[in-house]
């Protein structure tokens, strides 16, 4: 879904980077919400995308607000309070996201493709930035959980992902810099042929 | 834990209560934990890969052609490292990685992310106008410069290779590793000796 996350391209935040924030952690806090996020989704309470649906699906505000890490806290408050205050451990016990796959990969490298407008209503990993533009593939990257459905409890669906290069002329029209692209790690289902 | 006031810290301390009352964690293993990311998992792992790809062509063949294999030569792994690729900056093409989603990092090999990576400003702004963005981190290149900027936007994560400094001529592993700093490897850095 569009949302605050969504930041690629975005003209909201213009701030300039040369006096720029070094730090891993700012207070003690931090460092614990960090290892406690870890714990609920280590336990398997939740996976990985659930925990970045969560962080989605928070307060605008909040999500600028809170900075990193209190996103990472508002998640796990969001999922429990989704389990009515429950913490249920071992909904998932795998940790890894890559997969065999049965079927060809249906592109190979150097293929022509372009993105498709979708825009669900929940989790993707379709930045919209890239949303129907067309690229190049330049690297097979093997098959993967696809989070748009292993975010909402509807199974792992394994699918290749494909890493696709994007010109920067495609993207930003004749606002773009010269001799630049963007390469972004896009699941088969957000592909078609052109 | 300290006294802290901010909302924030109130709230994870209710959460770390919660969790360890449910038994899904100590109070223990959380210092342990953040102590571990504090001083063992960092650049310097990084630094090291990169710094045995500089002095062994056979590795760095490795590495460019599967990243995650050559770097578990060094044992390093583990989380967000699932599938590590790795790109070389030549004197054609520069490469910087983002995640404008949500932040992903390669943390086997850099550690946690500085705040600066996690900044609405670089995760929106890279991606559109990366030879302006990294002028501000004090890196000109000029426009025949090919800029590939990666968007980690899957589970797959990226390390730049940079180039090595002409002016380093020992091949000396520990000393070039010291040279290699995180931001080279983000791509936000060249690396000047």
């Amino acid at each position: 879904m569009e949302g605050i996350h969504d930041m690629g391209g975005s003209y909201e935040f213009p701030s300039s980077l040369a006096e720029r924030d070094q730090e891993v952690f700012h207070a003690e806090w931090e460092a614990r919400a960090f290892v406690l996020s870890n714990a609920y989704t280590g336990a398997g309470c939740a996976n990985v995308d659930q925990f970045r649906h969560a962080i989605e699906r928070l307060d605008p505000e909040a999500y600028l607000s809170d900075g990193y890490f209190g996103r990472w806290l508002g998640s796990i408050e969001l999922m429990i309070a989704d389990a009515d205050g429950h913490v249920i451990p071992g909904r998932y016990t795998d940790h890894t996201a890559a997969r065999n796959l049965h079927a060809t990969p249906r592109f190979a490298v150097g293929d022509i493709v372009r993105t498709t407008n979708h825009n669900p209503p929940g989790h993707t990993r379709l930045p919209s930035y890239v949303r129907n533009r067309t690229g190049r593939v330049t690297l097979v990257q093997g098959g993967w959980v696809y989070p748009d459905t292993h975010a909402h409890h509807e199974g792992e669906n394994p699918e290749p992902v494909y890493a696709v290069r994007f010109d920067g002329e495609e993207l930003w029209g004749t606002e773009a810099e010269p001799h630049t692209s963007v390469t972004v790690d896009l699941f088969e289902s957000y592909l078609e042929s052109t | 834990m300290s006294h802290d006031h901010d909302p924030r810290a109130i709230r994870t301390e209710a959460l770390e209560r919660l969790l360890v009352d449910q038994g899904l964690i100590t109070s223990a293993a959380i210092d342990t934990i953040i102590e571990r990311y504090e001083t063992d998992v960092g650049p310097l792992n990084g630094a090291r890969v990169v710094a045995k790809a500089w002095t062994d062509s056979e590795y760095r063949t490795r590495l460019l052609n599967d990243g995650t294999a050559a770097i578990a030569e060094l044992a390093i792994g583990g989380a967000q490292g699932e599938k590590m690729v790795v790109v070389e900056n030549t004197p054609d093409v520069h490469n910087v990685v983002v995640c404008t989603l949500c932040s992903c990092y390669p943390w086997p090999v850099l550690g946690l992310p500085p705040a600066w990576y996690k900044d609405p400003a670089y995760r929106s702004r890279i991606v559109r106008e990366p030879r302006k963005v990294l002028g501000e981190f004090g890196l000109t290149l000029d426009d025949n410069i090919e800029i590939r900027v990666w968007d980690s936007s899957a589970e797959i994560r990226y390390l730049v290779l940079p180039e090595r400094p002409e002016s380093v001529i020992d091949d000396d592993e520990e000393a070039l590793a010291e040279l290699v700093t995180r931001d080279s490897m983000i791509g936000v850095a060249r690396i000047d000796a």
